[in-house]
């Protein structure tokens, strides 16, 4: 336990010093919403409705240019190796490493919806819904783009061929996160279901995840 | 392991000797397997081409829909390779299996052999939806739940094709193929009951529901043919190619073990 704490501790410290980049996915976040302006036009009541829809697409692209750096910088410094023939399992070692990942990378995503949510003319109720569906579902994308970047550093060649694995993965929580999203904006039909499952989606991706990304690694690094 | 060529370009020795009652672990030898598939392939692709001409005759005299006309018979093709294009996903599955838990040196042929098949498949049935769709819904591209779910299958069988001509190495490639097959088995029913969620439009399944199919005997029958048929090339093009990458292994690691010989 003290070395998977420990495993969490210095993933996040590491991802938010100098050279880190866990803070280059909220900029790129900011960017992404900062440009939808621009290619659907300053309608402010169009924003509204696109609102989520956009905040939730910029935070799925976010999270997806933090992802490589997962397991790359691991592997290239040899720790990789290390954490493979440890006697933790790497299960359990991946799982960590991802809600390491998500901590540094997933979460400021979440706490930078507000003011976002601001930018594209939401009220506080819809900010908040959007809010709460990114803090369900991020972990759902952090978890299934595990698998993507496990698999991507036994490649050696991330980059491009995870986003293209990845992404297809991702739509079932973009689907329900946005739904959730937009039902709690205007929709007749609840919030509850969408985002139940939305919860569940997440759970599943806790579960799936850690099992193909040791999998994946335990098997490509020989 | 690393290398699956070498094993395979050498006279095959050791395992003729214990060759038991397992067939599956008699096929794991690819000479064994080339000289089955040798025997098998003519008879399949005769039997082929039979189910195939009855489908296709069957299917073009079978009458037009009282309300779809003539463009009813599109179905008879684009049915099939929507079942095919699940179907091969299925029998990649269980050869990622095989990859991953019993290291069977065929299951990463079969697997690597049947993604551009299904890819074919795949695309096939959205090339035959999207025309069938034009006279029908007056569009070409409707963003239905069925035909996204299929394009969004496509697209991973695509990813697929793609981590596996991104390594150089054979047995790498295939275990982690292999994970992302599995990986896919369970995430496709998962996509396709949010894609569902996402757009309730398209009509209810028809052909196989509880109490009975509600299509007519006159469409049922050629369908049930045209599946066959379908499944039977899908065979026949499967063995063919698996027989194909053994061959194409042999000769690369000839081609490595001149090259090292004459260095």
């Amino acid at each position: 336990m003290t070395a998977l704490a420990a495993l969490i501790r210095r993933d996040v410290s590491v991802a938010l010093r100098v050279g880190g980049g866990a803070l280059i996915g909220v900029l790129f976040f900011l960017t992404v919403v900062v440009l939808m302006p621009f290619a659907v036009g300053p309608d402010l009541a169009l924003l509204k409705k696109l609102g989520p829809a956009i905040l939730w697409l910029g935070a799925l692209l976010a999270s997806l240019l933090t992802l490589d750096r997962l397991f790359t910088a691991d592997h290239d410094d040899g720790s990789l190796d290390l954490i493979v023939m440890s006697r933790t399992p790497l299960e359990l070692a991946c799982a960590a490493k991802a809600l390491a990942h998500w901590l540094a990378a997933g979460l400021p995503l979440v706490v930078a919806t507000p003011v976002l949510g601001l930018l594209l003319n939401l009220d506080g109720v819809a900010t908040g819904a959007v809010a709460l569906t990114l803090l369900a579902g991020t972990p759902a994308l952090t978890f299934t783009g595990m698998i993507g970047a496990a698999l991507a550093v036994v490649l050696r060649r991330g980059g491009l061929l995870l986003s293209v694995l990845v992404l297809p993965l991702s739509i079932p929580v973009l689907i329900f996160g946005v739904a959730a999203s937009n039902a709690a904006l205007s929709g007749p039909s609840p919030f509850g279901t969408p985002f139940s499952i939305l919860c569940a989606l997440s759970l599943m991706s806790l579960v799936i995840g850690p099992f193909a990304a040791a999998a994946s690694l335990r098997h490509g690094l020989d | 392991m690393r290398e699956t060529g070498l094993e395979s370009a050498l006279p095959a020795l050791a395992p003729a000797t214990i060759s038991g009652a397992m067939t599956l672990i008699d096929l794991a030898n690819p000479s064994r397997f080339l000289s089955l598939a040798g025997r098998i392939l003519p008879w399949l692709a005769a039997l082929t081409v039979l189910v195939l001409a009855v489908g296709l005759y069957q299917s073009a005299t079978a009458p037009d829909d009282y309300q779809q006309g003539a463009t009813v018979k599109i179905m008879f093709i684009h049915v099939p390779n929507a079942w095919l294009s699940m179907f091969v996903w299925g029998v990649m599955s269980v050869a990622a299996l095989g990859t991953l838990v019993w290291r069977h040196p065929l299951a990463d042929v079969a697997a690597k052999t049947a993604a551009p098949i299904g890819a074919a498949f795949t695309f096939l049935a959205l090339l035959t939806g999207s025309l069938w769709g034009r006279p029908m819904w007056g569009t070409y591209w409707e963003w239905d739940a069925r035909l996204t779910s299929v394009l969004i299958l496509f697209l991973m069988y695509l990813g697929l094709m793609a981590l596996w001509r991104a390594v150089e190495d054979p047995s790498r490639a295939a275990r982690a193929a292999a994970v992302l097959t599995l990986v896919g088995a369970i995430n496709i029913p998962i996509i396709k009951f949010s894609v569902d969620w996402w757009n309730t439009l398209h009509q209810p399944a028809s052909v196989i529901r509880m109490g009975g199919s509600t299509l007519d005997r006159a469409f049922l029958i050629p369908l049930l043919v045209m599946a066959i048929g379908f499944t039977l090339l899908f065979l026949t093009l499967h063995i063919a190619a698996m027989r194909n990458e053994i061959l194409r292994r042999r000769v690369r690691t000839l081609q490595m073990l001149q090259a090292s010989k004459s260095a």
